[in-house]
């Protein structure tokens, strides 16, 4: 199914989706809502040849997350995941 | 960071180009100084958006090739793409003190912190050096003992990003071992023949999987694939494995 090589990961998708949520997303664990399989959002398997973006689950390949920009709206659709668990103490940006 | 309020939404901010660096004949380094730039950790990218004059905008993303520090200023290595619609520009016509938008740093997965003490393990594709090369960077300005080791895969010689520094930071006393593989040219007697990564060089050219060394591999896609497997093959758990694929061009959109 993947055979084409043609995505790159979650972590790509970090900057548009900072525009919806307000910690990251891509550093937090996303449950398969069909296989179950916990992985970080990161890790997922993005698809971008596409009018917005497409992440799948990195183990069996199921439809995680859909996002798509059209004119002036933003549709989200995150029935692939049943969980999302942030940790809050990876969130800083620390400089010094 | 104790007490550190969450991360700031992400905005779109202006970055003023301060400095160019031809790296290889198709890559080159823009230092940018971007206002209000929160400060970033080693592996994060950003995504630069440019706009043209009738609305069109196209967004990469890149990342950041510096080591984290305060005066608000950060490096990205490009790498020209043919058929590329935003490298070309960013590698040939941008000149110091033109301003770009920029979102970020963005990322908090892929990143090594400067609190890690463990082994590293880093392994690039090509232009996949880049988060990685920040990681070394951050490394030494903290004077950080983390043992690292680096196993860069390039096409040829000339294609080696930040050759110079590479070679002073595998110099040093505490110092990082460099092992190069190159895929279409080799320098003259170079011991082993051009070719992919393969498991004899994961043996000789990595941390032994014993050693449970957190892995960071960046690079196209089908060269995280192949390269992730060996290691995996060799014993590394895939916990202890973070990757960041390219894409099957080397293009981020």
């Amino acid at each position: 199914m993947n055979a084409s090589m043609n995505y790159v990961d979650g972590n790509a998708a970090g900057g548009e989706l900072s525009r919806i949520f307000a910690v990251d997303i891509t550093s937090a664990e996303g449950q398969c809502a069909n296989c179950g399989a916990k992985r970080r959002f990161a890790e997922a398997h993005l698809y971008l040849q596409c009018p917005g973006l497409v992440a799948r689950c990195p183990v069996c390949g199921h439809v995680l997350l859909r996002l798509a920009n059209i004119q002036e709206r933003i549709f989200l659709d995150l029935c692939g995941m049943t969980r999302l668990t942030f940790d809050t103490t990876k969130q800083s940006n620390p400089t010094s | 960071m104790a007490g550190t309020a969450v991360l700031g939404r992400v905005t779109w901010r202006t970055a003023t180009v301060v400095g160019l660096h031809d790296e290889t004949p198709t890559a080159r380094t823009l230092a940018l100084a971007v206002r209000n730039w929160p400060g970033h950790v080693a592996g994060q990218h950003v995504d630069v958006r440019l706009m043209a004059a009738d609305g069109y905008s196209a967004v990469r993303s890149y990342s950041i090739a510096s080591a984290p520090n305060s005066d608000g200023r950060i490096e990205i290595t490009v790498e020209r793409l043919p058929t590329g619609e935003v490298s070309p520009y960013l590698t040939q016509d941008v000149v110091v003190g033109d301003e770009l938008e920029l979102r970020g740093p963005i990322g908090g997965w892929f990143v090594w912190r400067s609190d890690q003490t463990e082994s590293i393990q880093l392994v690039a594709g090509g232009s996949g050096i880049v988060p990685l090369m920040a990681m070394l960077r951050s490394r030494s300005s903290i004077g950080s003992g983390a043992p690292f080791r680096l196993l860069y895969s390039a096409r040829e010689p000339r294609a080696v990003f930040y050759r110079d520094e590479l070679r002073a930071l595998s110099n040093q006393g505490d110092s990082v071992v460099i092992t190069y593989a190159y895929t279409r040219v080799t320098p003259k007697d170079w011991p082993r023949p051009a070719g992919r990564i393969d498991a004899s060089l994961i043996a000789t050219g990595t941390w032994p999987s014993t050693l449970r060394p957190t892995s960071y591999v960046c690079g196209p896609t089908s060269f995280v694939e192949h390269t992730t497997d060996l290691l995996i093959a060799a014993g590394h758990d895939r916990e202890r494995i973070k990757t960041e694929r390219f894409g099957a061009t080397g293009e981020r959109k």
